[in-house]
């Protein structure tokens, strides 16, 4: 435990630092993601990653994943927060590791090399579903999806395989089984 | 078909139907087309400030003196930037506030274009929620739910950013009601089950040593909140201490009343805060003014919290019972179910909390608001004492500048009622009072207003002095002057070794001088001797006054809670002052 440096700024009794994943259900309008962002950085908490996309184009509602750490009571604090907005119709908040949940990422990899250097990325991305998206004889475009740390594995051990660009995106979350968010 | 309105029209049949009947503003090439249609609607009444910051604050001070939503008109760029203090100010203390402003036409938005600026991005972290109006036909719909967001739940300000070409084209109107079918904070309407208020009796009836703790959510929840407070208080026979934002909830002379709490809060609150075995936090939010040091505040205590914002309960102190609710609707039912069980509750439980009361007496009697008096030098505290008993027979509101003089207003200065106590506290803005002052006489025509100030506050929106002479609004500027900032020069004293960097004034106006100049009154008092006379010479003046009253300049603001420390560890006085750790120096 750290010792309290101050009495108004003292966190309180510090929890554990958990990484949790928040999923958040928009109108979308404008400036509704600075609305979110600007929340997050006005209080001081932090954003790991992003994902936005409007999921029903009639209503115009957009889901928003976020993937936060904090404190059990800065968390509550987002989710709290995050529910006085208006345009915020409502709020999930998963812990990372709860079983009843499904996460994935998505990267695309820029890969320069001969056929023979392909066939072992190829190998090696096996388990996470790898989708060749582009080829020339000189390069390729390589899609996966997977966790984070897999992701972040992935890109260090195809580094001396001739890997020279990385796009990723934020996770995105649902639930397990026939059960939907509510 | 219906009619087709102009986006200015629209605004003031809005207004109309939202029964405005005020609106606080400046103009400016954005909004001119809002200015132009003003001469058609009789009943709404347009007071023209001197700054845009003056006019927000007056609306502040309207809304909190009157229960109704604050409304400001300004124009874009720095019209809207002259407004973010005010609309801060109104976030904190949970004023509503509806602020329409003018922006660019839509086809320069973004262009760079003289006056504009990103007024919805600037705002969006000092409203409850703002807009930026695209298409005049979404025009009336978010106005009504602009007052609505401004309102309901946890009140706060708004702001609908209204583009010059849409006040010029024409739309449909249509007077929305309950738009926001949705939960407000993030919850729906709560009903507050027996299950609830069982656990809340319980505890009372479990507790010997308990304090009820309220704050400004009485005062926002509305009169009626007042009324039930004094109800459960006296029920139960415990003691209350309000924040600085609830005074006049609980009557300020009340014996069960110790005072308020916090950083200048008194002996005995901050005491049985620390000691009590029962907290009850009605409408308050454990703001860091109230707890000092957060792990060492009421160490001992079970804990009760009703806020009608989710957000605020458990954000700064865990709670053992938290109940998201309204006062009104909380204190009605709890109430009503207190009654029917615990007829005699008062007379049954003074056996058990009488050895609290015997403690709090023995802390009030350590007196910690005395001050020593001086028959040469006019005290600040003594000042404002003359003020409350010259004027407490009749029905006063009081504003702030933010200060010394606040802290002493707060202490010395007994309120009775609710909405008679106007002041920056959250976010400490120095020049509210004055402006305040001017919106709490509009909504209260006939009534005295007085805006006890420093100097160096009031001398932020001084200007707004023109625009009570030109409105006929006979506040009173009664500016304890002691030529410094006092309270940067306490902190110094306190805590940087005595260097008064930059915290005297040294070239003040004459402010009988000055008084005279914007055509209204200037009286100055300089000795204890003069003090009455010139304060009732005052109040009887039915128009505005400057009283310049001159004051010890080195007179501290006790007791104190000094930086770093718990509820128990106050500075009474000077004779107490000690060295303030290095941990304790860089809190504000």
């Amino acid at each position: 435990m750290i010792k309290p440096k101050s009495a108004y700024s003292d966190p309180g009794k510090i929890g554990k630092i958990e990484r949790h994943i928040i999923v958040v259900w928009v109108d979308n309008e404008a400036g509704v993601l600075a609305r979110i962002a600007g929340l997050f950085s006005g209080r001081g908490y932090n954003i790991e990653s992003l994902a936005v996309a409007e999921v029903d184009k009639k209503k115009h509602i957009s889901r928003i994943t976020i993937v936060t750490e904090g404190t059990p009571q800065v968390i509550e604090q987002i989710n709290l927060q995050l529910k006085k907005l208006v345009p915020v119709h409502k709020v999930a908040d998963f812990k990372r590791g709860e079983k009843d949940i499904l996460f994935r990422e998505l990267a695309l990899f820029k890969i320069l090399g001969n056929s023979k250097k392909l066939e072992k990325v190829k190998k090696i991305c096996k388990k996470f579903n790898p989708v060749i998206l582009d080829k020339t004889n000189k390069s390729a475009v390589i899609q996966v999806t997977a966790l984070r740390a897999e992701i972040d594995k992935l890109a260090l051990d195809l580094k001396s395989l001739g890997l020279i660009s990385t796009s990723r995106t934020g996770a995105v979350a649902m639930t397990k089984g026939p059960k939907i968010f509510n | 078909m219906p009619k087709l309105l102009s986006g200015a029209e629209i605004v003031f049949k809005a207004l109309e139907d939202q029964k405005v009947e005020y609106i606080f503003g400046y103009p400016g090439g954005a909004v001119l087309p809002i200015y132009d249609e003003l001469k058609n609607h009789k009943s709404i009444k347009h007071i023209l400030a001197r700054h845009e910051q003056g006019a927000g604050h007056s609306a502040e001070g309207y809304a909190r003196s009157s229960g109704k939503p604050g409304v400001l008109l300004v124009t874009s760029g720095p019209g809207a930037t002259n407004a973010v203090t005010a609309l801060t100010d109104a976030y904190m203390d949970s004023v509503p506030l509806v602020c329409i402003s003018g922006q660019v036409p839509t086809h320069l938005i973004g262009t760079d274009a003289f006056q504009e600026c990103d007024t919805t991005g600037i705002t969006r972290p000092c409203t409850k929620h703002n807009w930026l109006v695209k298409d005049v036909n979404n025009l009336s719909k978010i106005l009504h739910l602009a007052f609505e967001v401004a309102t309901t739940g946890r009140p706060g300000p708004v702001l609908v950013d209204i583009p010059k070409d849409i006040q010029f084209k024409k739309g449909k109107y249509k007077f929305f009601k309950n738009t926001l079918k949705k939960k407000l904070n993030g919850k729906v309407a709560h009903k507050i089950s027996n299950n609830e208020l069982d656990k809340f009796i319980n505890l009372i009836k479990k507790s010997s040593k308990p304090i009820f703790y309220t704050g400004g959510g009485v005062i926002n929840s509305g009169p009626e909140a007042s009324k039930y407070l004094r109800e459960l208080v006296s029920l139960t026979g415990f003691p209350i201490t309000s924040t600085l934002q609830g005074l006049g909830a609980y009557p300020g002379d009340d014996p069960q009343f110790l005072g308020m709490l916090g950083m200048h809060g008194t002996y005995e609150a901050n005491n049985a805060m620390h000691d009590c075995d029962l907290m009850i936090n009605i409408g308050a939010r454990f703001d860091d003014r109230i707890t000092g040091k957060v792990d060492e505040f009421s160490p001992g205590s079970k804990k009760i919290h009703i806020d009608i914002d989710p957000s605020s309960i458990g954000k700064n102190i865990k709670v053992d019972l938290a109940i998201v609710s309204d006062v009104t609707q909380f204190l009605k039912s709890l109430i009503k179910r207190f009654k029917e069980k615990n007829k005699n509750f008062v007379s049954s439980n003074k056996q058990k909390t009488s050895k609290w009361w015997q403690q709090i007496e023995k802390w009030r009697e350590k007196k910690s608001l005395n001050f020593i008096n001086s028959d040469k030098i006019i005290k600040p505290q003594h000042a404002v004492q003359r003020l409350y008993e010259l004027t407490k027979k009749q029905d006063t509101f009081i504003t702030t500048e933010v200060g010394q003089h606040q802290m002493w207003a707060a202490q010395h200065y007994k309120f009775n009622k609710p909405n008679r106590w106007m002041t920056s506290g959250g976010l400490g803005t120095m020049g509210y009072g004055l402006p305040a002052a001017i919106g709490v006489q509009i909504a209260n025509p006939g009534k005295l207003v007085v805006d006890i100030a420093g100097e160096a506050s009031v001398l932020m929106t001084m200007q707004e002095m023109s625009t009570a002479v030109q409105y006929r609004l006979p506040i009173k500027i009664f500016i304890l002057n002691n030529e410094y900032m006092g309270m940067v020069r306490q902190w110094q004293e306190l805590l940087h070794e005595k260097n008064y960097s930059e915290s005297y004034t040294a070239a003040l106006p004459d402010f009988v001088k000055l008084a005279e100049s914007y055509g209204c009154v200037g009286i100055r008092a300089k000795t204890p001797n003069e003090l009455d006379k010139k304060i009732e010479e005052m109040i009887n003046i039915d128009k505005p006054v400057i009283f310049d009253c001159v004051v010890d300049k080195a007179e501290n603001c006790f007791p104190m809670i000094p930086s770093g420390k718990p509820h128990n560890q106050m500075i009474l006085g000077p004779e107490e002052e000690e060295e303030i750790s290095d941990e304790g120096k860089i809190l504000v």
